[in-house]
């Protein structure tokens, strides 16, 4: 194991979060207060409560969620993806690095910052909404699961991108309307029953749900049901990664 | 002398088809200096690309010190730093942390005092605190160097290492190479600077169309495909040689005031004695002379044209 080579990537990515400081910690910090602006002052003054919780307090969840994938997709995808623009590539794979070596630093620093972000929103909301946790084991289990389960999503989609226009185009188009229309601001069960049945395609449903039951002890779906399904996704991911570096595709002649 | 990377029926076809190496071998010795010659396309950098495992070959073998590329990648990789072609750097990195990435990520423990050497080696000692986006294009190149550096490579392959640095740092970087190599360093190198692979190459290898058409010791290229030429400025012009002189290689230049004759300087016999007194013979007088050894440029030159 190249123990060198994952510490110097790692700690190369994380600088680059110091660098891109107000892009990286401050701005994510500053939307989600705006969230609990729009969104726990002017709607939540007029849902009282969800399932016996607060509005304000139920949401919580869904924007720690919002901001870990949207966040973990960006970094990791951004990480992988700015060696191939710039070309500084060549020097990762004349390095005797392994391709498991190459995922656990790009996607651990990923995760890093998606873990430590999470952990500012939740502080931040400590300040709007009176919060409680009921299982912070799982609560920081999901945490971590979903930002290396999306940091590996976002490592894809760096490779996988030949222009800054696809880097962005998972995240804008896909991450973010599925994650406001996978319970993030909602209980699906406010949903017309169709929209009900149309939601449970939505995987992303399962993760808030799974989420917001470590907070709260309530879920749209069962918990068994959301680890299930993120397992899924992260053994999908690690599959696709897998064959990236079998076939070399997009980063290997 | 031993061999430290051996290069066996080695062939790459890109997925659009296009073959850009042909079942090449080639052998370099430790602690040589190997020049790479070859024309825009030949394959020079798909070559150095593919044993420094930035490119997969589609056939062949590739043994660096006894490991192959693929098999023992980690052994052969720690073993080689690159420099490419291109200017490609993080713009906004300092040039010490990108030092120091480049030896962590070829798996070396941290080594300030050997980084502050390299840097010093190559002048970038007060830059080391600069972002890389405030450097001049040579000052980069130089970095470049120094990151192929960090991890104390024992093989170093510079892709044109001078493309567009201006002659005093050519001047330096030659020096620097003289001075890898007296500790030990093999250097291989490509360029399209032919005085350079001149002045700096133990052995020479040219590669065309994505074949290895000759590979010899510099000298002995030289002597072996150079050819001299007797140039006689004569004092008339002439319309025609005269038939006189048809058993000579000879040719007309400058319209018809310079006489060329081309000769072999290794023959014990060059024909010059015989040329001039026939000369007077039929009346051609000359003012001056002068002789002109073949460069290596010509004698790439040649061989491509010849290739092609």
């Amino acid at each position: 194991m190249n123990i060198h080579a994952i510490r110097a990537i790692y700690k190369f990515e994380m600088s680059r979060t110091g660098r891109t400081l107000m892009q990286s910690i401050v701005s994510p910090v500053i939307s989600t207060s705006l969230y609990f602006i729009v969104f726990g002052s002017a709607i939540g003054s007029r849902i009282a409560e969800v399932d016996g919780i607060g509005y304000g307090a139920f949401i919580v969840p869904g924007l720690i969620m919002l901001t870990l994938l949207t966040q973990s997709v960006s970094n990791a995808s951004f990480g992988i993806y700015f060696p191939k623009f710039t070309g500084t590539i060549y020097e990762l794979l004349s390095a005797p690095v392994s391709y498991f070596e190459i995922v656990v630093s790009y996607v651990g620093a990923a995760a890093t910052k998606s873990i430590i972000l999470g952990t500012i929103i939740l502080i931040t909301s400590a300040f709007f909404v009176p919060l409680r946790i009921a299982h912070p084991l799982w609560m920081l289990f999901f945490l971590v699961l979903t930002s290396f389960t999306f940091s590996l999503l976002g490592f894809i989609i760096g490779v996988w991108a030949d222009g800054f226009e696809k880097l962005q185009f998972v995240p804008l188009l896909i991450i973010t309307p599925l994650t406001f229309l996978g319970g993030s601001f909602y209980s699906i069960n406010m949903l017309p029953p169709f929209w009900q049945t149309v939601s449970l395609f939505n995987p992303v449903v399962y993760l808030i749900s799974g989420f917001r039951w470590s907070f709260y002890e309530i879920a749209d779906v069962n918990l068994g049901v959301s680890l299930l399904m993120i397992a899924i996704f992260l053994g999908v991911s690690l599959a696709v990664v897998a064959w990236i570096f079998k076939t070399g595709y997009r980063i290997k002649n | 002398m031993q061999t430290i990377i051996s290069i066996s029926k080695l062939s790459k076809t890109y997925s659009s088809g296009f073959q850009a190496l042909k079942n090449v071998n080639l052998e370099i010795r430790r602690g040589e200096i190997f020049a790479l010659l070859g024309p825009n396309g030949a394959g020079k950098t798909t070559l150095i690309g593919t044993v420094c495992g930035i490119i997969r070959p589609t056939d062949g073998t590739v043994n660096i010190d006894g490991h192959d590329i693929i098999a023992d990648y980690r052994a052969t990789r720690s073993l080689v730093g690159l420099v490419p072609q291109e200017l490609t750097t993080d713009a906004f990195e300092s040039v010490w942390n990108t030092v120091s990435f480049s030896r962590g990520l070829f798996g070396k423990a941290p080594n300030p005092a050997h980084i502050e050497k390299v840097l010093k080696d190559l002048s970038l000692w007060n830059k080391k605190d600069n972002k890389i986006m405030t450097l001049s294009g040579g000052m980069k190149r130089r970095l470049l160097i120094a990151k192929a550096l960090s991890h104390e490579p024992k093989i170093l392959f510079l892709d044109e290492p001078t493309a567009g640095v201006d002659v005093e740092l050519r001047r330096d970087m030659w020096n620097l190479v003289r001075v890898l190599r007296a500790s030990g360093v093999t250097i291989i190198l490509t360029t399209h600077y032919i005085d350079e692979a001149e002045e700096m190459a133990d052995r020479i290898g040219v590669i065309n169309k994505g074949e290895i058409i000759v590979v010899e010791e510099k000298i002995e290229l030289m002597r072996k495909l150079g050819k001299k030429q007797l140039t006689l400025h004569l004092q008339d012009s002439l319309g025609r040689i005269p038939d006189a002189l048809a058993n000579y290689q000879l040719e007309l230049a400058n319209q018809g005031t310079d006489l060329i004759y081309t000769y072999d300087a290794q023959r014990e016999k060059t024909g010059i004695e015989p040329l001039l007194q026939d000369l007077t013979k039929v009346g051609v007088k000359f003012k001056d002379l002068q002789t002109k050894q073949s460069s290596l440029e010509d004698i790439f030159v040649s061989l491509v044209r010849n290739v092609s």
